[in-house]
């Protein structure tokens, strides 16, 4: 019981951190909180799974094209929408909320709804881990979570573009006098959002039957981990996802799996009213320049 | 060399010193700023009694148009003071729930069951959100957004309130012409109060907030405390619409929390032009009838909504009735130019 | 009580705030007599604004103490304090932009604090308003109180902030470069009213780098530099502090 707590609190988190980095990526840099964000999650669901279906591409192919395909829609949305509103709250939200509503609820109409959408395993077969067996698909998402994670440590503090990013995130104007242009690193930082959506999508879908609903949960997930880490701060997206992971698989074990989404929306709720800024995040909205 | 000709546009001469002060002589010239206030309210008062030409279905369409233009016009109201909400549906479930436990568990009737319902409701939402009344922004948004959800995901994990199934066989509402009417005044009076809410020195501290929170505070006033109020006030419109639907339905149940009760208002307000609740109204009488002329394309209806906020927000940021106000109240002429 | 506490109207006791690593206010200590005008001065980035944040509660100090008219203020909310009767502007203006000049001013006056003060009713508020405005110089004639503000010159803006502390009637008021961004005439007339003002007794700390207009009305100045206060005197006094100098030769010698 323990250990199968331990290891599947463990696997969860990584989903959960995997979901999560692309929309506090996006936020923490640009500051747009991009409310399509499972839009473009199941998106790359069911472009992956048309490409391999329709087109009979490789496997190793559909998933480039996706991530690629993707990100190209991010940056595309921010020159097209986001740009004409840049620094209206109000319209920013509306936008990217109606974008991420209108691309599900059409996946929805066109009837994506059945069980033979799923995305095949990269790799068959298990392993046992302390009693408890894993499947490959699972290891892969560990694999894959921690070298996002690392990946985006790097990219951030040790590339031009990832110090561009960061000065972005400092503070815009200082940024602009030092001649980085933010509208092109808000554009990137969409593009970088939305493939790892797409990089979440195609490793975590296998697990399952693709479902509309999974659209608005993956939005939710986002959120929580944002919030209760602080939404721009990668070690807060990784011990809030080490807890709502562990805290999701105790409520599915010792209450019911009805409970589960009910822990991350109230933990959404608990943070923002208790301490805004999350665990990590130094929350620019309360304390800004007067 | 050719002539060119750029458009002039020139306010009318009855418009004095500033947006909203007019200098009237005559009875023509109020005529002109009464009739586009009188003929909607008139039209909207007949329109119960044209039942026999319309027929009962359309009138049904009416109801539920009065009760989505409350909840924008409670949406316009939140986003007066800069709180933009993504979860309209809060008030409206607060409301109807409130509504449908206080008729089937307390067996109370519904002159009492609607008003109760209306300030309970709005009361609840109120100290629920007092806690997070400093956030700005996304971060309410992202508050307001969560809160219906948990809601929904609450009451069918915990089975309260009749979990998934709902409550069902409430009592019916007396009489037709009260299901007509009742909706209809109600609107009327929340949209005019609230115009002229705004249009107070009160109005002006809740815009002052939106603008700037920071001058507002350095002016002594205590920017929660109204904000509070703002939500109480705009909280019990969307509660009244919740209260009202649950006996007009007999039966309240999951939907009472659900998107297109926070995805519609929203469209309403931004297509109609926020700020002005006649925008909000406006757009709630283009788009519910229009939704339900498009009941046979099921969720492809939300993805139109979505589409009209998306070119709303980026390429009509003004809105419908700011347009319409602008055509009306300005001459636009051809002069030349060069 | 003694005598001299009761006539300083604010002290700050060792007051201090750091922004992440940066120390932008670091223990400063001051007071400010009743119907005194304090100059504060000091180079760019002294942390001049940051110290009326933290005496105003727009930023919460890390330490140290506020203390206005013998009541300890530190930490409370800004509207709080404002009620007790501390007024500010804003060094980057902060007008409503869609309201029209005179609404802007409507707010303050809407507040409980001038309620209590000189009552008042919806319409009357109105009056009062463009009074205020025609006082820091809005020309009534043409209508400039009626203009939104958004289609008003920097000049005009800084003035509406002036304008609006004014509005609150308060016991000690705090101008954080109110003259920058005006143009010489409306310095020249700017500064007759807030010598007035401190005349009929209203306690005045002002935030300048126009030196010369400042000195002409002050009584007391303080310097500042990297956050802390380096110099206290007299006008003439703190000009001629060594340190005064090498700071203001040292952010010349930068910039
Ligand atoms: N909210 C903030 N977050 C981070 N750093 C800040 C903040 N506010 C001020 N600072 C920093 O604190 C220092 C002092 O700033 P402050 O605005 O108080 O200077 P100032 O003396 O008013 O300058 P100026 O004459 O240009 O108005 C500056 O280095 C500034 O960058
Ligand atoms: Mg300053």
């Amino acid at each position: 019981m323990i250990s199968s707590i331990l290891v599947y609190g463990l696997v969860n988190s990584v989903i959960l951190a995997l979901i999560a980095i692309g929309f506090s990526l996006t936020f923490g840099i640009s500051g747009v909180a991009n409310f399509a964000y499972g839009g473009f999650y199941l998106l790359s669901g069911y472009l992956t799974w048309i490409l391999l279906k329709y087109l009979g591409l490789p496997f190793i192919v559909a998933v480039f094209i996706t991530i690629g395909a993707v990100g190209l829609l991010g940056f595309l949305i921010y020159w097209v929408i986001l740009l004409r509103v840049r620094g209206i709250v109000l319209s920013e939200v509306i936008a990217t909320f109606a974008l991420g509503v209108g691309m599900l609820e059409f996946f929805r109409w066109k009837g994506f709804v059945t069980y033979e959408f799923t995305l095949p395993y990269f790799k068959k077969g298990m392993l046992l881990i302390a009693d408890v067996p894993v499947d490959y698909q699972r290891l892969f998402i560990i694999a894959i979570g921690l070298a996002l994670v690392l990946f985006l440590y790097i990219f951030t503090h040790h590339t031009r573009i990832g110090w561009s990013f960061r000065g972005i995130a400092q503070n815009e104007r200082t940024a602009i006098s030092l001649g980085i242009e933010s509208d092109w690193t808000a554009a990137l930082s969409l593009a970088f959002g939305s493939a790892m959506a797409a990089v979440a999508a195609i490793s975590i879908l296998p697990l399952g039957i693709i479902s509309i609903n999974m659209g608005y949960d993956v939005l939710l997930i986002a959120v929580a981990v944002g919030i209760v880490g602080g939404l721009e701060s990668v070690p807060g997206i990784l011990v809030a996802s080490l807890i709502l992971g562990y805290a999701q698989i105790i409520t599915s074990m010792y209450i019911s799996a009805e409970w589960m989404m009910v822990v991350y929306l109230a933990a959404i709720v608990l943070v923002l009213t208790i301490k805004p800024s999350g665990l990590f995040g130094k929350f620019k909205e309360l304390e800004e320049r007067v | 060399m050719t002539v060119r000709y750029r458009k002039e546009r020139l306010d009318r001469g009855i418009k004095a010193r500033c947006e909203d002060m007019f200098a009237l002589s005559s009875y023509r010239e109020i005529l002109y700023l009464l009739l586009p206030r009188v003929l909607p309210v008139i039209a909207l008062l007949c329109f119960p009694l044209l039942k026999g030409v319309v027929g009962l279905y359309w009138e049904k369409v009416l109801v539920i148009t009065c009760a989505i233009a409350l909840l924008s016009l409670s949406w316009d109201l939140m986003a007066s003071v800069g709180l933009v909400s993504l979860g309209q549906a809060l008030f409206f479930g607060a409301g109807a729930y409130l509504t449908g436990f206080l008729n089937k568990s307390l067996g109370w009737p519904y002159f009492l069951t609607i008003p109760f319902g209306t300030v309970g409701g709005a009361l609840f939402c109120t100290f629920l959100l007092l806690p997070v009344l400093r956030l700005r922004g996304v971060y309410f948004a992202i508050v307001t957004l969560t809160l219906p959800l948990l809601f929904t995901r609450f009451i069918e994990a915990s089975k309260i309130l009749g979990g998934n199934a709902g409550i069902s066989s409430l009592s019916p509402l007396p009489h037709l012409w009260f299901e007509l009417y009742v909706p209809v005044l109600a609107l009327l009076i929340c949209l005019f109060s609230f115009r002229r809410l705004i249009n107070e020195d009160y109005g002006l501290v809740l815009q002052g907030i939106r603008d700037n929170d920071l001058a507002v505070m350095s002016g002594a006033i205590n920017i929660y405390k109204f904000k509070a109020q703002a939500v109480f006030i705009a909280g019990m419109a969307g509660a009244f619409a919740g209260a009202f639907m649950t006996h007009y339905y007999q039966f309240v149940g999951m939907p009472a929390f659900a998107l297109d009760y926070s995805i519609l208002p929203l469209t309403c307000a931004v297509l109609g032009g926020v700020g002005t609740f006649a925008g909000p109204t406006v757009g709630a009488f283009i788009l519910v009838p229009l939704s339900e002329a498009l009941r046979a394309f099921g969720t492809l209806r939300v993805v139109f909504y979505s589409a009209i906020l998306i070119i709303c927000v980026v390429g009509l940021p003004e809105g419908i009735f700011h347009y319409i106000q602008r055509k009306y109240h300005q001459f636009e002429r051809m002069v030349e130019v060069g | 009580m003694d005598k001299t506490e009761d006539q300083t109207i604010l002290k700050v006791e060792d007051i201090g705030k750091s922004f992440g690593g940066l120390l932008a206010v670091d223990k400063v200590s001051f007071h400010v007599q009743k119907g005194e005008l304090l100059g504060v001065i000091g180079p760019n980035g002294s942390g001049k604004t940051t110290l009326v944040n933290l005496v105003t509660g727009f930023v919460r100090p890390d330490s140290g103490r506020v203390i206005f008219q013998g009541l300890d203020i530190t930490g409370k909310m800004p509207y709080r304090i404002a009620e007790l009767g501390m007024a500010r502007t804003f060094q980057m203006v902060k007008p409503f932009y869609h309201l029209p000049a005179f609404k802007n001013i409507i707010i303050p006056l809407y507040s409980p604090r001038v309620k209590k003060l000189r009552g008042g009713k919806y319409g009357e508020r109105d009056a009062v308003a463009i009074d205020l405005l025609e006082e820091v110089g809005f020309e009534r004639d043409s209508f400039v109180p009626y203009k939104v503000a958004s289609s008003l010159p920097h000049g005009y803006l800084k003035r509406l902030e002036l304008a609006r502390c004014l509005a609150l009637r308060s016991d000690l008021l705090i101008l954080d470069e109110l003259f920058s961004g005006m143009s010489m005439s409306e310095v020249a007339s700017t500064l007759p009213i807030i010598e007035r003002l401190n005349g009929e007794g209203l306690s005045i700390i002002m935030v300048e780098h126009r030196l010369k207009e400042l000195f002409r009305v002050a009584s007391r100045v303080i310097a500042l530099n990297f956050g802390r206060k380096i110099a206290e005197g007299s006008p003439h006094e703190v000009m001629e502090s060594e340190a005064v100098k090498a700071a203001y030769l040292g952010s010349e010698a930068e910039g």
